[in-house]
C-alpha cells in the first residue's frame, strides 16, 4: 500500500501542499477533509497512530500492527530497572570477598545489613529518612545532567538550604506553622538555588569547568557554616553553660515537620519529596522549559538554531539543582535535627548523584533508588557494629556499587544495541 | 609494516547476499533482498530515502546481523559479527555520515585500531608514508599530519577511503559519498575509483543522482520498501526506467511559472563576518532579494556560503554591514526575533543543526516552535496539537516513521531531511535561506521540495537558495549570484547564463573578464 497522500491527482495534491501552510487547524482539518475523506481522517487526532500504520507499507507487510501508543521497549525496562539491581547485587558479592578476607562471615555482615535496614519498625523508618534527602538531591542531579551539566555542588547546596532553613524560623519566633514552614522551604531552596546558579552563570558565561566551581562552592559552604556555628548563630544556652558545641538553638516548635509514626524519625518531609519526583517529572516533560532543558543537554547545536538560550538554560538548569539540594537541607534540618549542626549533610550531595544514576536519571526511577540507597547507609551502619569492619569498607562497598551499576548500565546499553543490531538466529544453522 | 603493505592489494573476491530479511521494531527494512557484487565492478544500488539501503550495507559491513539470509564471501558463507570480521574478509565502508576522530590527525585515524607496525608503540611515520603512497597512487590528496578538524568534507571522505585501503579492503561500500562533494569533487572521486577498479577493488554506489550512477557504474540494482524491484546492466537502462523503478511515476523538472517578483524584502548590505580559523569569510555582501523572488547562490564550497547562511540564521557574528527584512534592522537580532519576522532556515548540517537526534519524531516538529501559542498552554506542550501538526507533515511529505514516537535518528538519512524541510516550511515564513534544501533527499521527494519551494514564491516568500547543484539553482532562481571568496562575484538572471559562465565565475572570473576574453567556450560541465 502506497501513502495515501500519493492516492490524491496532481491538482489535489498542489491544493493539500499549500493547505499545510495555513496556520488555521480547524480551517484546515475541514479543507482537508472534503479534499479527499482519507487525508482529512488523518488530520483529526483520533486514529492517528492506527493510520500510520498505512503510511508503512513495510509494517503493513510484517502483518504486525503497530501497537498503539508508544510501544513498550523492554530493553529500556532492562536497561533501567532489573540492570542496576544486577550490578548492585554482583557489587556485593565481590564486596564479599574483601569480607572473607578481613575474616568476616559476609552472609553474617549481609544479614545485618540487611537486618538493619528492614528488620525493624525503627530500620525501616530510618531507610525512608535517609532516603528523603537523597531523592531531593538526586532531583536536582537530574535536571541538572538532562542539561548535560554535572553538579558535584549539592554538599554546599544542601548546606546554604540548611542555614536559610534553620536561620529564617530562628530570627522569627512566634510565627505560626503554616507561614514558618513554607518560608524555610522558599528560603532554603532560594539559598540553594542561589548556590547552584554561582557555577551556573561561570559556565554559562565564561564556561568554567562546573566540577571544579561546585566542589569549591562546597568548601566555601562548609566553613560559611562553620563560622556562623562558632559564631552567631551558636546556640545561647551552649555559650551560657560554656560546652560550645557547634550547634544552633533548636528551632521553635511550629516549624517542625510532623512525624508519621510515633517514636520515630520518619517524618511528612517524605510525601514533599515524592510529590516533588512526579512535578519534576511532568516539568521535565511536559512543559516547554523541562523540553528546553533537556534539548540543550541533548544538541546545543540544534537547540541554538531552534532559538532556545542555550547559556539561560545551563544556568537555570544548576540553579534548579542548587534549589532541590537547599531543600533537602531545610527538609533534613525542620524534619530531623530541628536544628543547624555540623556533619549535618552526611554526604548527602555525594549519594544523591549516585542515587540518580541508580534511578536511570528519570526522576520517577529515583524513588525507589534512593530508598535502596537510603536502606544501604542505614543497613552498612548495622553491619559496620555487628560485625566489627571499619567504616571505610562500608565506604568502599557503596564505591564498589556506583561502580558496578555504572558499568551494568553501559553493558545493557551495547547489548540493546546488539539485540537490535541482529538475532544470532538462523544465520548459524545455514552454515 | 610489510604485512600492512601486502594487506594493501585487493582480495576479495565475488561478494553474494541472498534473501535478507532485517526488520526493526515496526518496519520491514530488507525483506528478501539479493544482491552481489563481482571485483572489478561498480555495483549501484538506488531507492528512495527509506527503502533500506544503508540497513542492507551494514549488514554487508558487519554492523547489523540479518533476521535470515546469507552472506557469500568468495564462496563460504560467513557470519559477520562486527565490521572488524567484514573488514578482515576484505569489505571496507564510507558511511553517509563520517566516523572519523576529529581532534586527531589524518594519520592517526588512519592507524586507529589496529596493530602498530612497532610493537607497543605508535608508527605514525610509518603510516604516514604510508598515506601519502596511497594518496599518491590513487589520487586522493590529503597531508597526513593535518588534523581532521581542519578539513573540508572532501578531504575528510578521502581520509575514510585511504582508510579503507589502507585496511585491505577489496569491496568499499560508498553511501552516499557523493551527496557532500561539489561537482569538481565528484569528478575527482570518480578518477579515484576508476584507479581503484584497474587495481581489481570493486565498489557499491549509493547515490540519489542518477547521472552519477549512469556515469561511473556497470550494474544497478533498486530497492523499493525493502524489496528488489529492478536489476540490471546500467547502459541497458535509461534515467527514466530508473525513476520509473524508484518511485512508479514519472518526475518532471521543476518549472517555475512566470511571474513578477513584489517588492524589495531583504536587504544585506556590505556584510562582513569573520570565519571559524580567524580569516576574514565574508568581505562585503550586497544583496537583496524581493518577495516572491529565489534567489541562488551558488559557488564552490567554502567561500563564504555557509558563513553567509549562519550569518542570517543568527548563529554567527557580523564583523560590520547591516542587514534589512522588511526594513526592520535584524543585523544582531535574536534567533527568536528572527523568526518572529518571518524569517526561517533549513541548516546545511541538518543532522547537527536541524533536529535533535535523541528527541522522538513528534519531538522534533515543533522544535522551533514550542513556545508559539499554538503549541503550548502556558508552561505546558500541547501534544495534541504536536500530534496533528506532526501527522500532516509527515502524511505530506510522505516521510516513513514507524510512528511519531520513535526517536528521529531511527528514520533514514533522506527522511530526516524531509521532516526538517517539512517543519519549516510549514512555518509559513517571508523570508527562507535554504542550505543545500535536496542534499541526500531522494528524486521523488527532491521535486516535492522544489515544488514546495516554488509554490511559496508564488505566495510572495523571499528565497535565498543556496546549493552546489548548479542544475537546481538554474532550474529554481530568478536570479543567481555566485559567490567567490567571500563577495559576490556577479549575479545573472535566470536563463541569461550558460553553465559554463557560472562554473567561469566560481573559479573567480567576472563577467566582464569574460566578455572580454570571449572565454565563454571553456570546458563544460556534466
Ligand atoms: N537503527 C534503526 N532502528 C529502527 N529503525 C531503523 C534503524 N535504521 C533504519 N531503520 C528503518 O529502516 C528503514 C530503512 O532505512 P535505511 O537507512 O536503510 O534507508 P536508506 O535506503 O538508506 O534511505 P536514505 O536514502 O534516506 O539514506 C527506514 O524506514 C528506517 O526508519
Ligand atoms: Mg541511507
Amino acid at each position: 500500500m502506497r501513502p495515501s497522500a500519493r492516492s490524491l491527482n496532481e491538482s489535489e495534491r498542489y491544493c493539500v501542499r499549500s493547505l499545510i501552510f495555513i496556520d488555521m487547524p480547524e480551517t484546515r482539518a475541514k479543507l482537508l477533509q472534503s479534499l479527499s475523506p482519507r487525508v482529512g481522517q488523518n488530520v483529526k487526532t483520533g486514529e492517528s497512530r492506527a493510520r500510520l500504520g498505512n503510511l508503512m507499507p513495510s509494517a503493513t507487510t510484517t502483518g504486525k500492527p503497530l501497537r498503539k501508543g508508544a510501544p513498550i521497549d523492554w530493553t529500556k525496562v532492562v536497561l533501567n530497572g532489573a540492570m542496576p539491581l544486577a550490578g548492585v547485587l554482583a557489587a556485593l558479592a565481590i564486596a564479599g570477598i574483601f569480607l572473607a578476607l578481613l575474616k568476616v562471615d559476609p552472609l553474617t555482615a549481609y544479614k545485618s545489613l540487611v537486618d538493619g535496614a528492614l528488620g525493624s519498625t525503627f530500620g525501616l523508618t530510618q531507610t525512608l529518612v535517609k532516603a528523603t534527602p537523597l531523592l531531593l538531591v538526586g532531583l536536582g542531579i537530574c535536571i541538572a545532567f538532562r542539561a548535560n551539566v554535572i553538579n558535584i555542588g549539592a554538599e554546599g547546596q544542601i548546606i546554604m538550604g540548611a542555614l536559610a532553613g534553620a536561620a529564617l524560623p530562628l530570627s522569627m519566633p512566634g510565627l505560626p506553622g503554616f507561614v514558618l514552614v513554607p518560608l524555610a522551604c522558599i528560603g532554603g531552596f532560594a539559598a540553594g538555588a542561589f548556590w547552584g546558579f554561582i557555577p551556573g552563570i561561570l559556565k554559562a558565561r565564561l564556561r568554567v569547568n562546573e566540577i571544579l566551581s561546585t566542589i569549591m562552592m562546597n568548601a566555601i559552604a562548609l566553613q560559611f557554616m562553620n563560622f556562623l556555628l562558632q559564631g552567631p548563630l551558636m546556640d545561647p544556652e551552649n555559650v551560657r553553660r560554656g560546652t560550645f558545641l557547634a550547634q544552633s538553638a533548636r528551632l521553635p516548635k511550629e516549624v517542625w515537620l510532623p512525624r508519621l509514626v510515633p517514636q520515630t524519625l520518619l517524618h511528612s518531609g517524605l510525601f514533599i519529596a515524592i510529590i516533588l519526583a512526579v512535578v519534576v517529572y511532568i516539568f521535565l516533560w511536559r512543559t516547554t522549559i523541562g523540553y528546553q532543558i533537556r534539548a540543550v543537554g541533548l544538541s546545543p547545536d540544534a537547540s541554538g538554531y531552534a532559538g532556545i538560550d542555550v547559556r539561560a538554560n545551563i544556568a537555570l538548569s544548576m540553579t534548579l539543582a542548587g534549589g532541590f539540594a537547599g531543600l533537602a537541607g531545610v527538609i533534613e534540618v525542620i524534619g530531623v535535627q530541628h536544628r543547624l549542626l555540623e556533619g549535618l549533610t552526611s554526604g548527602y550531595g555525594f549519594t544523591g548523584i549516585v542515587a540518580a544514576l541508580l534511578g536511570g536519571l528519570h526522576p520517577i526511577g529515583l524513588i525507589p533508588a534512593s530508598v535502596v540507597f537510603g536502606g544501604l547507609l542505614v543497613g552498612a551502619d548495622k553491619m559496620q557494629r555487628a560485625v566489627q569492619i571499619p567504616s571505610s569498607l562500608v565506604t568502599a562497598i557503596l564505591g564498589m556499587i556506583v561502580l558496578f551499576v555504572s558499568g551494568a548500565g553501559i553493558w545493557a546499553k551495547s547489548w540493546a544495541a546488539k539485540r537490535l543490531a541482529g538475532r544470532p538466529q538462523g544465520t548459524e544453522a545455514t552454515k | 609494516m610489510t604485512a600492512a603493505r601486502e594487506a594493501v592489494r585487493p582480495k576479495t573476491g565475488r561478494v553474494e547476499m541472498r534473501d535478507i530479511v532485517k526488520r526493526f521494531p515496526g518496519v520491514l527494512a530488507n525483506s528478501g533482498v539479493c544482491f552481489d557484487v563481482v571485483p572489478g565492478e561498480v555495483h549501484a544500488l538506488l531507492g528512495e530515502n527509506g527503502a533500506g539501503k544503508s540497513t542492507l550495507m551494514r549488514q554487508l559491513y558487519g554492523m547489523y546481523r540479518p533476521d535470515s539470509g546469507q552472506i557469500i564471501v568468495d564462496g563460504t558463507v560467513r557470519n559477520f559479527r562486527s565490521p572488524a570480521d567484514a573488514i578482515a574478509a576484505g569489505i571496507g565502508m564510507i558511511h553517509q555520515h563520517f566516523m572519523l576522530v576529529p581532534t586527531m590527525t589524518v594519520a592517526q585515524n588512519v592507524a586507529l585500531g589496529l596493530p602498530s607496525g612497532r610493537g607497543p608503540f605508535t608508527d605514525t611515520k610509518g603510516v604516514s608514508k604510508e598515506v601519502t603512497r596511497l594518496g599518491n597512487e590513487y589520487g586522493l590528496k590529503v597531508d597526513p599530519d593535518a588534523f581532521v578538524w581542519q578539513l573540508s568534507v572532501g578531504e575528510q571522505q578521502r581520509v575514510e577511503i585511504i582508510k579503507a585501503l589502507y585496511r585491505g579492503a577489496g569491496l568499499v561500500i560508498l553511501d552516499e559519498p557523493t551527496a557532500v562533494l561539489t561537482p569538481q569533487e565528484v569528478e575527482d572521486l570518480f578518477t579515484t575509483f576508476r584507479t581503484m577498479l584497474t587495481e581489481g577493488h570493486s565498489l557499491i554506489f549509493i547515490s540519489h543522482k542518477l547521472y552519477e550512477v549512469k556515469a561511473i557504474s556497470d550494474r544497478v540494482t533498486v530497492l523499493r520498501d525493502g524489496q528488489v524491484v529492478g536489476s540490471g546492466r546500467t547502459c541497458d537502462l535509461s534515467q527514466q526506467d530508473l525513476v520509473h523503478m524508484m518511485v512508479g511515476r514519472e518526475v518532471k523538472d521543476p518549472d517555475p511559472r512566470p511571474h513578477t517578483p513584489g517588492p524589495e524584502l531583504v536587504k544585506m548590505q556590505g556584510l562582513k563576518a569573520m570565519g571559524d580559523r580567524g580569516l576574514e569569510a565574508l568581505r562585503g555582501i550586497d544583496l537583496s532579494i524581493r518577495s516572491g523572488e529565489i534567489l541562488g547562490l551558488a559557488g564552490v564550497s567554502g567561500n563564504g556560503q555557509k558563513e553567509l547562511a549562519e550569518c542570517l540564521a543568527g548563529m554567527r557574528k557580523l564583523s560590520s554591514g547591516k542587514l534589512l527584512v522588511e526594513g526592520h534592522d535584524m543585523t544582531n537580532a535574536t534567533v527568536n526575533e528572527r523568526f518572529d519576522r518571518g524569517m526561517a532556515f533549513i541548516p546545511e548540517e541538518r543532522m547537527r543543526d536541524g533536529a535533535i537526534r535523541e528527541f522522538t519524531v513528534g519531538e522534533n516538529v515543533f522544535l522551533h516552535d514550542h513556545m508559539s501559542k499554538r503549541f503550548r498552554r502556558w508552561i505546558f506542550l500541547s501534544f495534541d496539537r504536536m500530534r496533528e501538526h506532526a501527522l500532516s507533515l509527515v502524511e505530506l511529505f510522505s516521510v516513513k516513521t514507524p510512528s511519531l514516537e520513535v526517536p528521529i535518528k531511527n528514520l533514514s538519512g533522506g527522511n530526516i531531511q524531509k521532516l526538517i524541510m517539512a517543519r519549516e516550511l510549514s512555518r509559513d515564513p517571508f523570508f527562507l535561506v535554504a542550505a543545500q534544501p535536496t542534499r541526500g533527499v531522494d528524486i521523488g521527494a527532491s521535486e516535492y521540495i522544489h515544488d514546495s519551494l516554488l509554490a511559496q514564491r508564488e505566495k510572495g516568500m523571499a528565497i535565498l537558495l543556496i546549493s552546489e547543484d548548479l542544475d537546481e539553482l538554474r532550474g529554481l532562481s530568478d536570479r543567481i549570484a555566485v559567490m567567490y571568496e567571500g563577495g559576490i562575484i556577479g549575479i545573472v538572471d535566470r536563463g541569461s547564463s550558460t553553465v559554463e559562465e557560472l562554473g567561469f565565475m566560481m573559479a573567480g572570473v567576472t563577467l566582464e573578464q569574460m566578455r572580454k576574453d570571449g572565454a565563454s567556450t571553456g570546458k563544460a560541465c556534466p
